[in-house]
């Protein structure tokens, strides 16, 4: 019993030790983003490989999303001949909802895994080591970059994310299941409000494009220098952010939708 | 013949009483040594001896526990942060990888610290970067990927970016490790060439014997977190400690046993019957 209060404690220690580690090399990149004005094609060159290079994913997951969520939101809506509200109930879980949290999850699997494998292989071939030695500072040469290049990518691929669906709800519903057009683009336009609706979606997307890209480069900084090293680096990303995604909606929903 | 104090009074870096442990396990146990300007130094001694830390710690990477580590005049475990960056401006450090950066070509890894530590216009840092390149030989590299380079020329491309700021030493890191006879000849002739050419001062850490004796002006012998000998190579190859002489002739037995310490062998044989 001892043993297991024992274990608990010196897990718990270790997580907050490496919490507060990250938490210091946050601070540390946020302290590089100045150095990255003079020099916008270092970020540039990050929002393409994040940001660019994940749309393929991020437009075809929306796509079907869109399409699932226009196929069930008729199915149910047409039950209380309510089938005009379906551009709403397509538009609002997509803005609310799942535009932003499936965006992260694909974003955390594709770009995040990417970052931490990318920058712990450059760890583990001492190409950070050298750049110290060359007085280049590499959170500032090396992460910096790639974090604000995430976190610039993250609300766009959302939005992309969210716009594409409600076409393909738009397809499946009004092409397929016979919705009136009018009817679909009207009442989304009058029932999605841009502050309570939108802006709170792009909050939650900033939020999680921050925590993700976060975790992406601090695994990768901290992996240890070795081929195995990496790759449990590069699942701890996967795995931590996704979880951290799926928690923070629940706590920024819990705050920002609040009826009453 | 160079006296003790003569070689302290005009050293670049001065280490004194070095400590240094990774959890229980010590590194270096009171290790003191000077690297004069200038010169050619070796740092010698087995595989896992802490010598790759020894450059580590010199170049602010790593800090020791107790002792002081000065160069050029700097004590550098007490740097702070932009200081240390400074300093290192004026080393270079070559990894036993070459460490080069992959996303970027020969040429552009040769720029990288001309653009990130100077204002220097494009065409300049081209002249330059050609001027680095030809010294090393590999001026018609200039295009390739590390990925399409060999060992060797990694290196001296790696050597040609440690150069490219006109530093005042060069710390290698096991330089001759891997590479065929026709590169390591070619890495030996380039050490003992550019320190002199260019005034440098180089400390090579190596374990390969003949080629580093033969452009090392003074060399240490480290094992066990000390300093076991030291002197000119020839005055090594003539030492009366066994250890060194063990070390200096690659014999697979002597102080260093050739067995890693284990039970009585027939005791363990007979554990498992």
């Amino acid at each position: 019993m001892l043993n297991v209060v024992q274990r608990l404690g010196r897990s718990g220690l270790g997580f907050l030790e490496r919490f507060g580690r990250a938490f210091l090399f946050l601070l540390q990149t946020l302290s590089g983003l100045p150095n990255l004005l003079p020099r916008p094609g270092l970020v540039i060159a990050q929002v393409y490989s994040t940001g660019v290079l994940s749309l393929l994913i991020i437009v075809v997951s929306g796509l079907f999303v869109g399409m699932v969520l226009g196929l069930q939101g008729y199915n149910t809506l047409v039950k209380f001949n309510a089938e005009e509200s379906l551009g709403v109930v397509v538009a609002l879980s997509l803005v609310r909802e799942l535009g932003p949290v499936i965006s992260a999850l694909l974003f955390a699997g594709r770009a995040g895994s990417a970052l931490t494998a990318e920058i712990g292989l450059m760890k583990a071939t001492e190409q950070l080591s050298g750049m110290e030695m060359m007085a280049v500072d590499p959170v500032k040469r090396i992460i910096a970059p790639r974090f604000l290049g995430g976190v610039i990518s993250l609300p766009l691929l959302a939005a992309i994310f969210s716009m594409v669906g409600v076409f393909g709800g738009y397809f499946v519903g009004v092409s397929l299941l016979g919705v009136d057009s009018g009817a679909f683009w009207s009442q989304m336009q009058a029932k999605v409000g841009f502050h309570e609706d939108i802006v709170n979606g792009v909050i939650k997307s900033v939020v999680f494009a921050v925590v993700v890209t976060w975790i992406a480069v601090y695994e990768g900084y901290d992996a240890a220098p070795t081929s195995e090293g990496v790759s449990r680096a590069t699942t701890r990303t996967v795995v931590y952010a996704s979880l951290a995604v799926l928690a923070l909606d629940f706590v920024l929903t819990a705050l920002m939708f609040r009826e009453g | 013949m160079e006296t003790t104090e003569e070689r302290s009074a005009d050293a670049l870096v001065k280490i004194r009483d070095l400590r240094f442990s990774r959890g229980s396990r010590v590194i270096f146990d009171g290790v003191s040594l000077d690297i004069p300007r200038g010169r050619v130094t070796a740092i010698m001694g087995p595989s896992g001896t802490g010598k790759t830390t020894l450059l580590r710690l010199i170049g602010g990477q790593l800090r020791p526990q107790s002792g002081t580590i000065e160069v050029d005049g700097q004590q550098v475990p007490r740097l702070r942060h932009r200081a240390l960056y400074e300093l290192r401006k004026r080393m270079g450090m070559l990894f036993q990888s070459g460490a080069l950066l992959t996303d970027l070509s020969v040429f552009d890894n040769v720029a990288f610290p001309l653009r990130e530590h100077s204002r220097l216009s494009e065409p300049m840092v081209r002249d330059l970067v050609l001027m680095k390149l030809q010294a090393v030989g590999l001026r018609g590299a200039r295009d390739m990927m590390p990925s399409e380079l060999s060992g060797g020329m990694a290196r001296r491309v790696a050597l040609a970016r440690a150069i490219a700021l006109d530093p005042m030493m060069i710390m290698y890191d096991e330089p001759f490790t891997g590479l065929d006879p026709i590169s390591k000849g070619a890495a030996v002739q380039l050490i003992r060439l550019l320190n002199d050419a260019l005034g440098l001062s180089s400390i090579i850490v190596s374990h390969d014997v003949q080629e580093t004796a033969a452009i090392s002006d003074y060399i240490y012998v480290i094992s066990d977190g000390k300093v076991i000998g030291h002197g000119t190579p020839g005055a090594l190859g003539r030492s009366n400690s066994e250890w060194v002489q063990q070390f200096m002739k690659g014999l697979p037995d002597g102080p260093v046993p050739f067995h890693y310490p284990a039970p009585e062998y027939l005791d363990d044989l007979l554990a498992g019957t």
